[in-house]
């Protein structure tokens, strides 16, 4: 097995170490800002679940939150899914 | 006064007690009055790397609980003169340890000793928080691996914030870097985290990089701290590591691959 090894072609090299380094530096960099506070995002998602919900009956469950942390920018994604014009129907039937 | 260590890594199995066991070894080959407590307590494993596993009696919970005197429960090492061993209990919980008894423990260990190794359990709960509390300085281990660079960040984190050090303004912690498993073959190839990276992420001084090596197994499975193994890469990259901490100016070795003949090519030969 030894003997083969030496013929044979080289693999090329994957260069895994420099997407590891990548990410490190990026995940630290937000770790280390939010170091000293606490993670705010269950709040936030929270709140503003509650301002929607004054305006427009929303299902609780139909709401998505997403961070993409990224080097020189992140976005924060609330998805809240509204009930259409059938649904509406239904509930103010339901509530008459 | 001691100088207080804690061996920390935040992650577990990078080294953590395979360098407080060389470490403390060397600091007491060099003539340091040295003492080497085990924190880890339930996972007591010091006593086994150091090779003193059938001579434990008492323990550190022993001794805060007023059981035993800290002289009974500390072992001295029969190789190194200057070297002694306090154990963790392994049948208590951690929350057996409380900061009151740490505090006692360390203050009458500075009497008698130059150094004081704390060798952190894995985690950032009690155990590793006592660990460290009490840290003048700090080794931390780490792995060139993405989450165990991760965990060395948030120790880091946690010495700056909750350390005594830190709570009492007396100054930072001393912060030195041991990269330890490392693989320049790897690394060569792309597959490993350089040292620079590692290096330049966690931003603290460089103490040393011990290589990945076979010694380390063999040095574990018979009770032999690495270092009296002068023969290995590893031995020797602790003893080097140990000079520079006492302040010696030594070149880092065993950075670059081993190029192998043709004949170690094919009739093996591994790092030693």
């Amino acid at each position: 097995m030894r003997l083969l090894d030496l013929f044979r072609a080289r693999k090329p090299a994957q260069a895994s170490a420099s997407a590891a380094k990548e990410r490190l530096q990026i995940v630290l960099a937000h770790e280390r800002i939010g170091r000293t506070r606490e993670d705010f995002l269950p709040k936030l998602q929270q709140e503003l679940v509650a301002v929607v919900a004054r305006y427009v009956a929303i299902d609780p469950a139909k709401v998505a939150v997403n961070l993409e942390r990224g080097g020189d920018m992140s976005t924060l994604e609330i998805e809240i899914e509204l009930p259409g014009p059938q649904a509406m129907r239904l509930q103010a039937a339901a509530s008459r | 006064m001691a100088e207080v260590i804690v061996v920390t890594s935040g992650k577990g199995g990078v080294g953590k007690t395979t360098t407080s066991a060389a470490f403390g070894t060397g600091l007491a080959q060099r003539g340091k009055r040295t003492v080497v407590i085990d924190f880890d307590v339930g996972l007591r494993n010091l006593d086994l790397i150091m090779g003193v596993e059938r001579r434990v009696v008492f323990d550190i919970v022993n001794v805060i609980q007023g059981e035993a005197k800290l002289n009974q429960a500390l072992i001295r090492d029969k190789r190194v003169d200057t070297l002694a061993i306090l154990p963790a209990s392994q049948t208590r919980d951690k929350d057996a340890l409380t900061k009151d008894g740490v505090r006692q423990i360390i203050e009458e260990l500075s009497r008698d000793f130059d150094y004081i190794l704390c060798d952190s359990p894995a985690g950032i709960e009690k155990g590793a928080m006592l660990a460290l509390y009490f840290a003048d300085q700090a080794l931390i281990v780490t792995n060139p691996e993405v989450s165990s660079v991760r965990d060395s960040d948030r120790i880091l984190g946690v010495l700056q914030s909750r350390s005594r050090r830190a709570e009492e303004k007396l100054g930072r912690v001393k912060e030195h870097l041991l990269v330890t498993r490392y693989d320049p073959a790897r690394v060569e190839r792309g597959e490993m985290l350089k040292l620079e990276d590692v290096q330049e992420i966690l931003a603290i001084p460089l103490l040393g990089v011990v290589p990945e090596s076979e010694s380390v197994l063999r040095a574990s499975n018979t009770g032999t701290p690495v270092i009296l193994d002068a023969e290995s890469i590893a031995g020797q990259a602790y003893k080097d590591a140990v000079d520079r901490f006492l302040g010696e100016d030594v070149p880092h070795r065993f950075l670059e691959p081993e190029r192998k003949g043709l004949f170690r090519r094919l009739f093996g030969g591994r790092a030693a």
